[in-house]
């Protein structure tokens, strides 16, 4: 580490640690075996601070912060986990199975996806909220996966890897709140796309069942999550 | 000897795999008959659904006219409440008709997959609902089962924690599919 890196001290769950100063709350907890839940947030893609679910209370602050995006400050003092986060995380989750059509024993991800579990880790017994069963498109004109709307839950994980590792941006985000949409290219046919690469990038970092590969049945599609810290290894290794 | 437990179960729109599971219970199942008398069930040759039942579980998601006026008859008699398995939890596969009319719903059962068939019934059965519904949609639901089906080890584990006056913990062992 060269001497030009400031080094900060804060308290998280009552504990002192030490972080350097562009580091995230998030990073130097995941650093000191502090577990705080995420969605959106995956190593090697830019963060984008959309799902919410990886929120602490910081002293003095009367707001929520989401700590992907938050960085270290000397002397902050952080929870990550208090009765107030459990809450507003449970709640969050709800609305996540409420705003689409989540139905995990027909899912090709049963049993390997990551709202699924999160569900279970934030003791989620029911969803209080009512469900608005949406009419969603499923984009199966692609020939090797397929774009199922109804289980997406607009994390962006696959719009980032297409763009910032594979460079093909053939992904991308379209309106807003509850309208919130993955597209490719302009809005067109997934199989039409004249971007994409077929690397199956997106599928593999899509923590839901809403990308998966053709022809996989109920709880066939787990995802191979050790692509992107490797990709992201050897892209480093590179620079 | 302590007293016994009453207990019914009772399907409404599931497919009865819930209730497959609850016979997975196997031998475990001479256990359960010493801590509950089983007053009303699919297995059990009995009408009407009894008064003052201790624990209830039931399978399935909420769809018909009949349906509603059932889930509340049980509610008024039941102790504690076990919306058992993911269609009682959240209305699951019964549920992927929600986003179609009830009217393309018919056309798809009756006409579409019955090929000569040109007959929509509408008399002498129950009432189709707009939607199907999660239990507690209706009524206050004292545990919830997640599964589908729900593991016998978790059927088990949840009537004898009931048995002996607990709260059943199911975060860390249920999930939802
Ligand atoms: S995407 Fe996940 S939460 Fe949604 S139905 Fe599939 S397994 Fe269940
Ligand atoms: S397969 Fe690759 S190129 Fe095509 S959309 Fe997915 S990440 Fe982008
Ligand atoms: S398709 Fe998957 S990775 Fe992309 S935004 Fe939706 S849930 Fe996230
Ligand atoms: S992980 Fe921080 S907002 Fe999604």
């Amino acid at each position: 580490m060269s001497s030009s890196v400031k080094i900060k001290t804060l308290t998280i769950d009552e504990r002192q640690v030490g972080a350097r100063e562009n580091q995230t709350i998030l990073e130097v907890a995941r650093e000191n075996g502090i577990k705080i839940p995420t969605l959106c947030y995956l190593k090697g893609l830019s963060p984008y601070g959309g799902c919410r679910m990886c929120i602490v209370e910081i002293a003095g602050s009367p707001k929520l912060l989401p700590s992907c995006m938050t960085t270290v400050e000397e002397g902050m003092v952080v929870s990550t986990n208090s009765d107030r986060i459990k809450k507003y995380r449970k709640n969050l989750l709800e609305l996540y199975f409420s705003e689409r059509n989540h139905v995990c024993s027909v899912c090709a991800s049963n049993g390997y996806c990551e709202l699924q579990s999160m569900a279970q880790k934030v003791e989620m017994s029911h969803v209080h909220f009512p469900y608005m069963y949406p009419h969603l498109d499923v984009d199966a004109t692609h020939e090797r996966y397929v774009l199922d709307h109804n289980r997406c839950i607009a994390c962006t994980r696959c719009v980032r890897v297409c763009d910032e590792i594979e460079g093909a941006h053939t992904l991308d985000i379209k309106d807003r709140g509850i309208e919130v949409r993955i597209i490719t290219d302009l809005d067109r046919p997934w199989g039409e796309s004249e971007t994409c690469t077929q690397c199956g990038k997106c599928v593999h970092v899509c923590p839901t069942g809403a990308l998966i590969e053709r022809g996989k049945s109920v709880g066939e599609m787990s995802k191979r999550k050790q692509l992107l810290p490797y990709l992201t290894k050897m892209r480093e290794a590179h620079e | 000897m302590k007293k016994k437990l009453t207990l019914a179960t009772l399907w409404l729109d599931g497919c009865s795999g819930c209730h497959m599971s609850l016979v997975d219970v196997d031998e475990r199942l001479i256990e359960v008959a010493e801590i509950y008398d089983i007053v009303f069930s699919p297995l059990v040759d009995v009408k009407e659904f009894p008064e003052n039942v201790d624990v209830t579980l039931l399978e399935g998601a909420i769809s018909t006219d009949e349906d509603v006026e059932m889930v509340k008859r049980v509610r008024k008699s039941t102790k504690t409440l076990i919306a058992f398995g993911d269609c009682a939890v959240t209305a699951n596969v019964p549920s992927m008709r929600n986003h179609f009319k009830l009217e393309d719903v018919f056309k798809r059962g009756y006409l579409e997959t019955t090929p000569g068939n040109d007959i929509i019934p509408n008399e002498n059965i129950p009432k189709l609902l707009e939607k199907a519904y999660p239990v507690h949609h209706f009524v206050h639901v004292d545990v919830f089962l997640q599964g589908c089906p729900p593991s016998a080890d978790n059927i088990f584990y949840t009537l004898a924690e009931l048995a002996e006056g607990r709260t059943p913990e199911l975060s860390q062992r249920a999930r939802f599919g």
